[in-house]
């Protein structure tokens, strides 16, 4: 007879020996670097060109992120509805997306097509015009957008916090308001797509099946550009983090949710402390099993959901805590996130927990080596965060090894109340 | 090609293996069959509701989670108004934990009372931050009301009203639990790192001994045809005026789905489908516009929805995206549009056939509508389909009989 109130034996995660598949490089002939994994079953590509153009590097608002958008709306020979056209055709997807430090131009494609989509791509990086027209157009609906998201909270909540811990001067902690989206300019875009993209700083990233020739193929379409070759470093912008501490805010009074956000600044990856904070965020909320989930969404119903992160930002970063709440129970919600924080300084993490954690951790890792995108992205956040595979080993040691002594240092030394700032919109 | 092996157990348990030995990992994929179209029209949204129950302790083993994560696993669950899925991937060696801890819950659940209350609160905080506290967020509701009369797609899986979940009682649960979590309504794939005879043993082993249950027969109310236009005006706290258009279409397994299917993507899909080029860029009438349908399985619907630009009047809205099908239903599409949408799918399907846990999930799905090979074959499907087929379809689709038409007005003060 089956006796089914005993688990089965499992093999630890822990005993797994992660490897992370290495990269191919090679430079094009104006130097710019290509990191490329050649894996997967799908005839599949990905290609992505990061260059250092986010907000990071403009003097007014929202100039980065128009200027990446706007890649795609137009060059001498093309028209934006031809650029769409051209990619669409082949069933391909050209995204650009623009962050705080780089600005990114992402190509996904069936590998049988790559040799008519990168002219297109060369033609974007090379002669984009910026139509007043399309400026007007995208003025339009991006203030319309911003309104939308204006009215929800979790998106407000988001914005504060960050001005709250870096300062609004600050390109993490700064926000797009609708004048200045009103205020944009094609001239102030032609100076930043020249500045930063036609002169910029440029890195590749290449992964799926390799068709063969496709280091040529990049070298005769990106080798010649004017771009230089990224020193992954970035000018320090200093932050100014809010005197005050506490906010509560109502956005729209029929609101019946409070977006809570509680965050402190942390260094960023450089840090001895990182890798094993990350542990101790796992812990504390960085996952379902967490103890922020078990206690406030499985235990109290206060939420659907409640996690914590260290931000994904190159040059600090800061540890936050995020839920939505029900209205009546925000107030009660944040007591017992403090609650935790005190639980974690006063009490060891017992072993057991401290193991489900481990393995919890190591067994995502291994899921997310599955497939070549997957491994490209890990190389990609070392890559430009300036680190090496020494950081990925390392970081998995700690998972397997960090005692329970140093987390609950660490927890002394970073989850103290008077270092977190708070706010609940409403 | 996606390959995989299927068999039956004796208590009805369909299992599919599907071996990648290229991932250390493993997928232990469940689903049941059985969705929000299958609820009480008075107890709706418990489908979804339910499926937060299944995390709450088995006869036998007092919580999920927690083993799984010691297992190195993670996992999710999804509701969807035709099914209710439950995955878990975890390194290959432990995969006997995912059979242990599913085979339980399909056994029986432990019922317990502290699981109910908690995820009723849960469950509500999920329909407030979703559908209450968002701009349009109540859009679906409405737009189902106002689209079916009779199949209970006429209601969403969060559930019609958030009082059918505060109503519900653990006798509703048990009673949906047996009815609907059997064996013989659910269907198991394993992929990943795994041997088929491994698999059927631990199948054979786990799941085997669980009672077959009864076969659930669905007898739903069929969604009459449409004989006239539709129209809703609905005045919310919002800061743009949206339009929102709806037409039946067919059920998921009738050939006319993929035709259906490719006419959405000729709309809708992305910066140089006929709307947005026209309606977005040229004429500039909406600030965003889309055309999408569901993939229900039963007849399911096309939806155009977009946001007005600011001044923008609603009726002119309206007559625009009325103008751009009546030319579409005119002219037809070029041989080169064909070829485009064509290629989108081809170039889909190869995406998201590339993580394992999709496969494993598309090899469910797809066998729950009656053939797991699907999977291989519905590119061909999509490849036959002529132009003078999508024509003659959207003639038949996008007939004013057959439209549905919300008009959602902002009602707010400028700020």
């Amino acid at each position: 007879m089956l006796n089914r109130s005993i688990a089965p034996p499992i093999k630890d995660a822990i005993d797994y020996a992660l490897t992370l598949k290495p990269y191919d490089h090679y430079l094009l002939d104006n130097g710019v670097p290509v990191y490329t994994i050649d894996a997967g079953a799908q005839d599949v590509l990905q290609v992505e060109l990061v260059f250092y153009a986010g907000n990071y590097f403009e003097q007014r608002k929202g100039i980065a992120a128009a200027t990446n958008y706007m890649l795609k709306n137009g060059t001498s020979k093309r028209t934006a509805f031809q650029i769409n056209e051209d990619f669409e055709y082949y069933g391909a997807y050209c995204n650009r997306s623009c962050y705080n430090e780089t600005a990114v131009i992402s190509l996904h494609t069936l590998s049988k097509h790559i040799e008519k989509l990168l002219p297109v791509i060369q033609d974007m990086l090379t002669d984009s015009i910026f139509p007043e027209e399309e400026l007007n157009i995208y003025k339009q609906n991006s203030q319309q957008r911003l309104k939308v998201n204006l009215q929800k909270a979790e998106f407000v909540a988001g914005r504060l916090i960050d001005s709250y811990l870096y300062g609004e001067k600050h390109p993490y902690g700064t926000y797009t308001k609708l004048e200045d989206i009103e205020g944009l300019s094609t001239g102030e875009i032609k100076k930043f797509y020249q500045d930063y993209y036609l002169k910029g700083q440029c890195v590749m990233f290449v992964s799926g099946k390799l068709p063969v020739g496709l280091a040529q193929l990049l070298n005769k379409h990106f080798g010649q550009l004017n771009v230089v070759k990224p020193t992954y470093k970035l000018p320090v912008i200093e932050s100014h983090p809010a005197g005050q501490k506490k906010y509560r805010i109502q956005n729209d009074e029929s609101a019946v949710q409070g977006a809570i956000r509680i965050g402190a600044p942390f260094p960023n990856r450089h840090h001895p402390d990182f890798k094993r904070v990350v542990v101790l965020n796992n812990v504390f909320g960085g996952f379902f099993g967490s103890r922020l989930m078990g206690n406030i969404r499985e235990e109290k119903g206060y939420t659907y959901g409640i996690y914590s992160y260290l931000q994904n930002h190159i040059a600090q970063s800061a540890w936050i805590i995020s839920t939505e709440a029900g209205k009546d129970v925000c107030e009660k919600t944040i007591d017992e996130v403090y609650l935790e924080m005190k639980k974690l300084r006063d009490e060891k993490i017992d072993e057991e927990e401290l193991l489900l954690v481990r393995n919890y951790m190591i067994g995502g890792i291994l899921g997310d080596l599955d497939g070549p995108f997957q491994i490209m992205a890990k190389w990609k956040n070392i890559i430009l965060n300036n680190l090496d595979e020494q950081y990925f080993y390392e970081s998995v040691q700690e998972i397997k090894t960090v005692s329970a002594e140093a987390l609950q240092d660490l927890a002394n030394k970073y989850l103290q109340p008077d270092l977190f700032y708070e706010l609940v919109v409403y | 090609m996606i390959k995989f092996e299927k068999f039956s157990l004796p208590n009805g348990l369909r299992v599919l293996v599907h071996e990648d030995t290229s991932t250390p990992m493993a997928v232990v994929n469940v689903l049941y069959d059985v969705g929000a179209r299958d609820e009480d029209p008075h107890k709706t949204g418990f489908a979804h509701f339910f499926e937060h129950l299944m995390f709450g302790g088995s006869k036998n083993i007092p919580v999920y989670d927690e083993p799984l994560q010691v297992a190195g696993g993670e996992n999710n669950a999804y509701t969807t108004n035709d099914l209710t899925n439950y995955y878990c991937q975890l390194p290959a060696e432990n995969i006997e934990t995912a059979f242990w801890l599913e085979s339980d819950r399909m056994l029986s659940l432990a019922f317990s009372k502290k699981s109910l209350e908690v995820q009723r609160k849960v469950v509500s905080e999920e329909f407030k931050e979703h559908y209450i506290n968002k701009p349009y967020g109540d859009v679906w509701h409405k737009l189902r009301e106002l689209t079916y009369t009779t199949h209970p797609y006429k209601w969403m899986t969060i559930g019609a009203s958030l009082q059918h979940i505060q109503d519900a009682k653990l006798d509703d649960v048990k009673n949906f639990f047996f009815k609907h979590y059997t064996p013989a309504n659910a269907i198991l794939v394993v992929a990943g790192n795994v041997k088929k005879d491994e698999v059927k043993q631990m199948a054979e082993k786990w799941f085997g001994p669980i009672p077959a249950g009864i076969k659930y027969d669905r007898n739903l109310p069929v969604e009459p045809a449409q004989t006239g236009p539709r129209k809703l005006e609905v005045k919310a706290n919002v800061p743009l005026d949206a339009l929102y258009k709806t037409w039946h279409i067919y059920a998921r397994t009738d050939p006319r789905y993929y035709v259906a299917d490719l006419i959405t993507d000729i709309l809708g899909g992305g910066g140089s489908s006929r709307l947005y080029q026209s309606l977005v860029k040229e004429k500039q009438l909406f600030s965003s516009i889309d055309c999408y349908h569901l993939g229900s399985t039963d007849t399911g619907i096309i939806t155009i929805d977009g946001k007005l630009v600011k001044g923008v009047d609603m009726k002119v809205a309206d007559a625009a995206v009325t103008e751009e099908l009546k030319k579409f239903m005119e002219d037809g599409i070029t041989q080169a549009e064909l070829e485009k949408v064509k290629n989108k799918t081809e170039s889909a399907m190869a995406f998201e056939d590339m993580s394992v846990m999709n496969r494993a999930a598309s090899i469910a799905m797809y066998e729950l509508l009656g053939d797991a090979n699907l999977i291989n074959t519905e590119l061909l499907r999509y490849q036959s389909v002529t132009a003078a087929q999508i024509l003659e379809e959207s003639r038949i689709i996008f007939n004013e009989n057959n439209c549905n038409t919300m008009y959602y007005y902002a009602v707010q003060k400028e700020s």
